[in-house]
């Protein structure tokens, strides 16, 4: 069974521990920058990419603001095409709806395609609790299923380990789950393909329930789409007699032909390929061809609050293409893991706070993990502005304000350990609205140069500067006293002193 | 013309040369600076850390200093990228005026001067670091390039990985400081791998960083502000 995410520390605790971690570090920055360069050209190759990623965002735009006539909508849809729709608020719902409908099948084991939202509510414990085993069929959460491992990449989900470690992890874990791999399995990347392929073929043939995600859900036809490049997406939609997918409500697209613009965007933002290799889609059940029964779990679980916010809501356009984790630098360093949440990356740092609420330490920490270099905005084809979001959070983490919390609107208090930062915050603010006591601080600082040393031995934000670069010194004169020795007081044009006079 | 300068509270405090350099640069260009001592802090490092209330005052106080200018020059990218894109957010009414004249230095010289050739010397390697807040906020493009590749005896050499951040991001650099320092670490080295003699940029924040960075490693690459370079002649180095 798979690690949990409960009880991972802040993000910047796990991140220390990850910067430290070579192997890491070089199977990260080797997978981001080749994923890096390729997402660019692919991007360049088409000559209308700003209005498509203007159209893409202007379309989750409207059909966030209208979500609960287009959810109606589908849900007719759905059911007309002989399919069943249900409705979780919360995670637990979701898993016990899964469980449920399991147990109904009177099976015990399912396969199942990627699926962030399953990931997101810990549907394979809650399953293992119920006595029903998931299969993970997707190539990279196999490895991370078999490793007892968490994804740390939304779509490499094993982007963190290198082939040496996949082959290892085969050869000591297959067998347990199912057709073991060969005995001199070697890391040649053909040799591990064909194992995993032997290993699922028997799952595929054996399962009788599937559960899926969507990466899109049509709400005029009631259609459902999976983009893939391995194909065991397609074995899970359409191999079992049930198929069960669960997917967030703001995956929604009005029309069929809205699909037209994610189409391009998503493959070439997310694997640099003009096209995914597999684009499935299905509708309903159909007659003497694919599953016989078809559940549609829809799966609220914060999105509705999230939804509630004007700036935090734009994070519900992402269609989890991953280009903004694969530019982040600091994504790069601290690894997926850190994030504590299926959501990793600068995307996951304003979209795990807003589905969880900020109550936990890591959660508190996400919307600090970014340097605001703006890197994921420029990537993002839906353009949603993550640093203005991670800004917007941040003010949320230290002076608190209204938010929605399951429906309601509520007034949440700031976070903890805040404390002495908004009093510098405070104090720093009355010098800067008093320029004429800053102009004195600056010259006991001047005074007392020689006395700041280059490294601080003292615990506290000194120090973590200090550790890896030298503190830079306040200067024997500010510009200040520069201009008003050099130029006086009275400068040429110097307009309104602002109120320096009181 | 009235031109005033914002100097920003890293520059007045730490950096004083760059705000000299900016004067000598447009002194020279035959632009009279006005000065007005009411500035303070552009109101960046509390709106980025969450006190988005601490710095409303901060941005008024900007918008009623600058009131009587046409031009407002800023030696930082990310000061300039914090009146341009954050103060509609803060107070769009009150600083729609001062937001509409505000220009980073590079951009002041190539769009309202018109000058690219600022007929400064500088005999020396340099390699450009073109930080975030300039390149993805402001847009400046090609102009700090362009600036360098006209100054006499300077040879510009490429960077890698030149677009990525340094690690600096004002409190990031204490709140995350692991991965900062890591950034940091990629970026001092290759930074060190151009052996230039020097690093340039329009910021002095993400130099702070980035020299403290190479100075603790032993590094010979010093870190220069551009408006260090575009302010010395040939009969008046800096």
């Amino acid at each position: 069974m798979s690690g949990t995410y409960l009880g991972m520390p802040s993000f910047p605790r796990a991140a220390a521990s990850s910067t430290r971690d070579m192997r890491l570090r070089g199977n990260l920055r080797h997978a981001t920058h080749t994923i890096r360069a390729k997402r660019a050209q692919a991007v360049e190759e088409l000559g209308d990419w700003a209005q498509l990623r203007a159209a893409g965002a202007a379309l989750k735009n409207r059909t966030l603001r209208h979500l609960d006539h287009y959810l109606e909508q589908l849900e007719t849809a759905v059911t007309g095409a002989g399919g069943q729709v249900h409705w979780a608020r919360d995670a637990e719902e979701a898993n016990r709806i899964v469980a449920d409908l399991v147990r109904e099948t009177g099976e015990s084991d399912v396969v199942k395609v990627k699926s962030m939202a399953t990931q997101e509510t810990g549907l394979n414990e809650a399953l293992a609790k119920a006595g029903i085993s998931a299969y993970e069929t997707d190539l990279a959460e196999l490895i991370v299923q078999l490793g007892d491992d968490l994804p740390s990449h939304i779509l490499v989900p094993a982007i963190h380990r290198n082939r040496d470690q996949i082959r290892d992890i085969f050869r000591e874990k297959m067998g347990s789950w199912g057709r073991a791999a060969p005995k001199n399995l070697s890391d040649d990347p053909a040799e591990l393909a064909e194992a995993a392929r032997l290993h699922l073929r028997e799952k595929f043939l054996n399962a009788k329930v599937g559960i899926s995600g969507a990466n899109f859900m049509v709400a005029e036809t009631g259609t459902l789409v999976v983009v893939e490049s391995e194909g065991n997406g397609r074995m899970c939609l359409t191999l079992p007699e049930t198929l069960i997918s669960v997917v967030g409500i703001e995956k929604i697209v009005p029309t069929w032909q809205d699909l037209e613009v994610f189409l391009q965007t998503l493959p070439r933002s997310s694997t640099a390929e003009r096209m995914n290799p597999y684009t499935s889609t299905w509708t309903g059940t159909t007659d003497e061809d694919g599953p016989s029964a078809f559940h549609l779990v829809l799966l609220d679980n914060g999105r509705t609050d999230t939804l509630a916010d004007t700036v935090g809501r734009q994070a519900l356009r992402c269609i989890r293409c991953s280009a903004c984790l694969n530019v982040c630098p600091v994504y790069e360093r601290a690894g997926g893991h850190a994030y504590g949440s299926p959501y990793p990356g600068p995307i996951g740092a304003i979209l795990t706070p807003q589905l969880r609420g900020m109550q936990s330490e890591l959660d508190a920490s996400l919307p600090y993990a970014s340097s605001l270099c703006g890197a994921c905005y420029e990537v993002c084809p839906v353009a949603i502005d993550i640093p203005e979001v991670l800004v917007h959070l941040r003010e949320r983490v230290v002076e608190g304000g209204t938010a929605t919390v399951r429906g309601q609107r509520t007034t949440i208090k700031p976070a903890k350990g805040h404390a002495a930062e908004r009093a510098v915050m405070r104090a720093a603010r009355w010098t800067f609205e008093h320029p004429r006591a800053m102009r004195t601080g600056q010259r006991i600082a001047s005074r007392t140069r020689r006395l700041t040393p280059r490294r601080l031995p003292l615990p506290g934000p000194g120090r973590a500067w200090s550790d890896s670069r030298d503190i830079p010194r306040p200067a024997p004169e500010s510009f200040r006293d520069w201009w008003r020795r050099t130029r006086g007081s009275g400068s040429a044009g110097s307009g309104r002193e602002g109120g320096d006079a009181r | 013309m009235r031109v005033a300068l914002f100097i920003t509270c890293v520059n007045d405090t730490l950096y004083p040369r760059t705000g000299q350099a900016v004067v000598t640069l447009l002194e020279r260009l035959g632009v009279e600076v006005g000065f007005p001592e009411g500035q303070s802090c552009c109101g960046q490092p509390q709106f980025n850390t969450g006190y988005r209330k601490e710095a409303v005052p901060l941005a008024r106080r900007y918008a009623d200093v600058f009131r009587d200018y046409d031009h407002v020059v800023v030696p930082s990218g990310s000061c300039a990228a914090m009146v341009r894109d954050n103060y509609p957010r803060i107070d769009a009414e009150a600083t729609q005026g001062a937001v509409a004249r505000t220009y980073e230095l590079t951009e002041f010289l190539v769009d309202v001067l018109g000058v690219t050739d600022v007929g400064a010397y500088y005999p020396h390697t340099v390699t450009y670091h073109p930080t975030c807040h300039g390149l993805r906020m402001l847009g400046l493009g090609d102009r700090p390039r362009r600036l360098l590749e006209a100054v006499k005896g300077l040879r510009l050499v490429e960077l890698e990985g030149a677009e990525e951040c340094c690690g600096f991001g004002g409190t990031f650099a204490v709140k995350n400081a692991d991965v900062s320092a890591a950034m940091g670490a990629d970026k001092a080295r290759h930074i060190e791998e151009t052996d230039a003699e020097a690093v340039c940029t329009v910021d002095n924040s993400c130099l702070m960083h980035i020299g403290g960075t190479l100075t603790r490693r032993g590094a010979a690459t010093r870190p220069v502000h551009i408006a260090e370079i575009l302010a010395g002649t040939e009969e008046a180095r800096l």
